[in-house]
């Protein structure tokens, strides 16, 4: 095992992509992700890896376009506003189905918003945000442990895929420090065969691009795309459960918002409440199985958000509206305190799910 | 445990700069009438001095700091009371310096005035658990950065190596060697060594100039 260090959730983030083999780094700083790009700005160096800080983001997520066209292991990252600006790239990115991981340490919006956390990019990064038709993984950590795993895991995501893999944390998952344990990744052999490397003369030659002349081939394309999705929301989808074996009510919530309420959950227990907690880890492919089997057993959810309430409609659609579905959230870059969600709760308990 | 007038306090960011600051301005308080403490720190908008401002008021403790500090915008701005610091030597002040050379750099508007009056000591703040502090060579390379950023040469070292609430005893027992290979390369005195005050019986006796800390508010 290796030794614990104490790390900043952005710094994890950074020496965990080293150590699953990024050597190529492209960004531009923004709060509160700034600390990769300086953490990346230190190490790549040291170890022969390009770190560049790119005129924007425009420059920066198409640099991720170039380095990942010869197979290459390579990430960007950024906060809100500066996801936006990439949003041309990530579509790019997926009509030339090139893997990539992409970090968004969200703030508060929309516009130029403001630097304290949010949640309010769940849209965004599920639903698209980009043009076309695409989907990228998106991975939730709540822990700073999270964060060096998930980039881990999300490299090998983007790479069996050949898609974008998004780190979808907040500001305050990127700015608190924990004790973390940079593991060592299990070696995996990806398929690169489709990589833009030169031929030598001794083969066809490949082609990476999102330009398709026949409307016929670009259909095609999207529906064989389309079955690789449906694949991975079979077999990919993850979600920690936490006390829910006997749970009357069914708080769904990822990240920071995860841990406050685990807190109220833990009051509300011992107030002799049932209730428990589902935190997708994966926000795409979402955990509809899993909440779909908790609404055979709860009579109400609550859905905690730093949003205006974007991930309930997730919920909705995974219990096919069978339950009512409560909203707890904070907006603007502030976290829901534990009393907020624990308050929540007690009035699901009194009501008992009479509001469907 | 004797203090200069003027105490700056910096090392890599991350190292627990702020947190002993805050401690240290509380302890200097019991001793000495006026303390102030100046957060000149424009890198890291996050965690600020300005999260213990309740605590530092109730203590009598003046707080400079940016105007923007806990406001949702980002502002490398520093408060135009920052010259009181050298302009009224009427009062002890604890300057938390930002980390690494960046951070350092906002040092050099307030360095010749520290330099003129010559009543200053600038403490090297090292973690060993910290990524890029975790050995001594690599300590000593980001403090001659800080140096060459900030115009100001270290004094002395303080140990806070630690790993936030999982710490124990035997981390910072074990730091020790680390910390005295620092002041071996650079030539300074190791100060103090801080542990949070839950460690502080268990390793008193076993560590020289031992100094307990309270942390600051944290989030769940």
């Amino acid at each position: 095992m290796a030794e614990k260090v104490l790390m900043k959730g952005n710094e994890a983030i950074a020496e965990a992509a080293i150590e699953a083999g990024c050597r190529h780094y492209f960004g531009y700083p923004i709060t509160p992700q700034t600390e990769v790009a300086a953490y990346m700005s230190k190490r790549m160096p040291k170890i022969g890896g390009t770190f560049l800080q790119a005129e924007s983001e425009i420059a920066a997520i198409n640099m991720v376009y170039g380095v990942s066209s010869t197979g290459k292991r390579v990430m960007t990252s950024s906060s809100s506003p500066g996801i936006s600006l990439k949003a041309e790239g990530l579509s790019y990115l997926a009509g030339a189905d090139l893997p990539a991981l992409v970090v968004n340490v969200q703030r508060g919006g929309p516009g130029l918003g403001g630097i304290q956390p949010s949640q309010s990019d769940y849209f965004q990064a599920t639903k698209g945000g980009g043009h076309g038709d695409y989907r990228m993984i998106v991975l939730a950590p709540a822990s700073v442990q999270e964060m060096a795993d998930l980039t881990m895991k999300g490299f090998d995501l983007a790479d069996k895929y050949r898609m974008t893999a998004m780190i979808l944390a907040d500001g305050t998952m990127g700015q608190m420090m924990e004790p973390v344990e940079i593991k060592k990744p299990q070696a995996q052999a990806f398929d690169k065969s489709w990589a833009v490397t030169g031929t030598r003369g001794q083969r066809s030659h490949n082609v990476v691009n999102s330009l398709f002349l026949s409307p016929d081939v670009l259909e095609r394309t999207n529906f064989e795309r389309y079955e690789r999705y449906r694949l991975i929301e079979e077999t990919e989808s993850m979600a920690e459960r936490y006390l829910m074996d006997d749970a009357e009510i069914c708080v769904v919530a990822f990240g920071i918002a995860a841990r406050v309420a685990k807190n109220a959950i833990a009051e509300a227990r011992k107030a002799g409440i049932r209730v428990g907690l589902i935190r997708p880890i994966t926000l795409w492919p979402f955990p509809a199985k899993q909440l779909a089997a908790a609404a055979q057993t709860c009579h109400s959810f609550l859905s905690v958000e730093l949003s205006m309430g974007q991930m309930i409609e997730d919920i909705r659609l995974a219990i096919e509206c069978k339950r009512p579905v409560a909203l707890c959230n904070r907006a603007g870059g502030i976290i829901p305190s534990p009393d907020e969600v624990y308050a929540k709760i007690v009035e699901l308990a009194k009501n008992g799910g009479a509001d469907k | 445990m004797d203090f200069k007038r003027l105490i700056l306090l910096s090392g890599h960011y991350g190292s627990g700069k702020t947190n002993l600051a805050v401690n240290l301005a509380l302890q200097l308080k019991k001793q000495r009438e006026r303390v102030t403490i100046a957060d000149i720190d424009i890198v890291n908008p996050y965690f600020r001095t300005s999260d213990s401002r309740g605590d530092l008021m109730e203590n009598g403790i003046r707080l400079i700091c940016s105007d923007f500090a806990g406001s949702n915008v980002d502002l490398p701005a520093l408060p135009a009371d920052i010259y009181s610091l050298t302009d009224d030597p009427g009062q002890t002040a604890i300057i938390d310096v930002g980390g690494d050379d960046r951070g350092a750099l906002a040092l050099g508007r307030i360095r010749e005035g520290i330099l003129r009056e010559n009543n200053y000591e600038m403490l090297l703040v090292i973690n060993r658990f910290r990524p890029l502090t975790r050995t001594a060579g690599q300590t000593v390379e980001i403090m001659r950065e800080i140096e060459a950023a900030g115009g100001i040469s270290f004094t002395a070292v303080v140990n806070n190596s630690n790993l936030g609430a999982q710490t124990t005893a035997g981390d910072v027992l074990d730091s020790m060697a680390y910390a005295h290979e620092v002041c071996k390369l650079t030539g300074l005195p190791l100060k103090m060594t801080s542990v949070n005050e839950s460690l502080f019986e268990q390793l008193s006796g076993k560590i020289d100039h031992l100094f307990p800390l309270r942390l600051q508010k944290k989030i769940q």
